[in-house]
């Protein structure tokens, strides 16, 4: 790459402050940055803050590849930009463009210091367009990951949320499950479920699944394989809050859940829970006598 | 030579398997417990896997084994302590320890083996 594109670090340097008023105007004028949402004061800092790194950066190396370790302080610096900027509500657009609008002042100042030399101008804008779109690339991909992890981070927290294992009585767990059961949300039902049920050291789990829209046969054979882990363990289950039209659509399907207890009601439920643990539940004999 | 320990308690037998298992050490076992079985007259046996990380299906097969040969000699058998994590690989891996009587934890057991040595006729849990 050792051309005579190693104009362009000359040029950085020597017109710095031109490109740097040039580039600010041009931000400020444009209908991104009138928002308010960032003080003049701090777009100056990084606008010079980004020129410096440049010039400094393309001053180490003429090799434009942007992912080796000189442009790693830029990059840097743009992951910390595009972070600050997502999280004030910009949008990719916005972000780039602060890389993307340095390309004009860079360009008029490359175009009047290369005038008699149309080859090298030639080059040098070649690569400064290179340069800066990797660069402004780089900024939408990072708020590209910063949202997936925000995704991701909510799946979870959705997950977490949705599962919570309760004590009914001593010895009694319930499982009340809302939402439709995949596999990844049905192995975190198992887990939390047979871990309370060795930390309370409850024989008997209530899973309740008023809250589950559908049952069809994936569904079913998640919960038949949540008791089945619970029976090996040595805890029984019992499956309540099952609707009408879901004891329908599970003898249509061809579902076999006769090797589980099955109760139309938590209450239902409850109560058989109590009656094997050999207890009794009943109305107090002096009731306001 | 490794050798798993035989507790007798009462009318029962304590075995706590903490080691991974291999052939000989199953076998040992199985040796050690019909003939601890024999001599003590014991009525149950208790087996604890509470610290076992993982149970494949040579342990499976072996606990199973255990649990047939004790009822063989009128003994009861039932395994405690198994880990969540340990549970649901069972059941990922379609095994479902047939025969076998389980309990959360050694309280557990220990009544379970009660109820069913008190009541010999009767099946406890549903085999």
């Amino acid at each position: 790459m050792n051309r005579l594109a190693s104009r362009l670090p000359a040029i950085v340097e020597q017109h710095q402050k031109e490109i740097l008023a040039e580039w600010l105007s041009n931000q400020m004028t444009s209908g991104t940055w009138r928002s308010g949402r960032i003080p003049e004061a701090q777009l100056r800092d990084e606008s010079q803050r980004f020129l410096s790194l440049l010039a400094q950066a393309s001053q180490q190396s003429i090799e434009f590849d942007t992912r080796s370790t000189q442009w790693a302080e830029i990059r840097e610096f743009l992951t910390d930009l595009s972070r600050s900027r997502a999280t004030q509500g910009f949008t990719p657009t916005q972000v780039a463009t602060f890389v993307f609008s340095l390309k004009q002042p860079l360009f008029k100042r490359a175009t009047e210091s290369l005038q008699s030399d149309p080859a090298a101008l030639a080059n040098t804008l070649w690569d400064a367009t290179i340069l800066l779109d990797a660069l402004g690339l780089h900024t939408t991909e990072i708020y590209q990951q910063l949202r997936e992890q925000l995704i991701a981070r909510q799946q979870e927290e959705l997950i977490e949320l949705s599962t919570p294992v309760v004590q009914l009585w001593d010895g009694i767990l319930a499982l009340p499950l809302i939402g439709t059961l995949d596999s990844e949300r049905t192995q975190v039902v198992m887990e939390s479920l047979l871990e309370r049920l060795v930390a309370t050291g409850s024989s008997i789990a209530v899973i309740d699944i008023t809250g589950v829209p559908t049952v069809d046969t994936l569904v079913a054979q998640h919960l038949l394989k949540t008791v089945a882990a619970a029976q090996l363990m040595g805890a029984d289950c019992i499956i309540s809050g099952i609707r009408p039209q879901i004891a329908q659509t599970i003898v249509h399907l061809g579902i076999d859940l006769s090797a589980v207890a099955t109760k139309a009601s938590l209450a239902d439920a409850f109560a058989l829970a109590l009656k094997r643990r050999g207890l009794t539940v009943g109305r107090a004999a002096t009731l306001g006598g | 030579m490794d050798r798993i320990p035989i507790l007798k308690f009462e009318n029962f037998l304590l075995v706590s398997i903490q080691v991974d298992m291999h052939d000989q050490l199953a076998l040992t076992l199985q040796d050690d417990l019909t003939q601890k079985i024999v001599a003590t007259r014991a009525r149950a046996v208790l087996i604890d896997i509470s610290a076992l990380e993982m149970v494949d299906s040579f342990m499976g097969r072996m606990l199973g084994n255990i649990a047939s040969m004790s009822r063989i000699l009128d003994a009861q058998t039932v395994v405690v302590g198994m880990r969540p994590a340990v549970a649901i690989t069972l059941v990922e891996l379609g095994l479902s320890l047939p025969g076998i009587r389980t309990a959360l934890n050694v309280d557990a057991g220990l009544a379970l083996l009660r109820a069913a040595v008190e009541r010999p006729d009767e099946r406890v849990d549903g085999e």
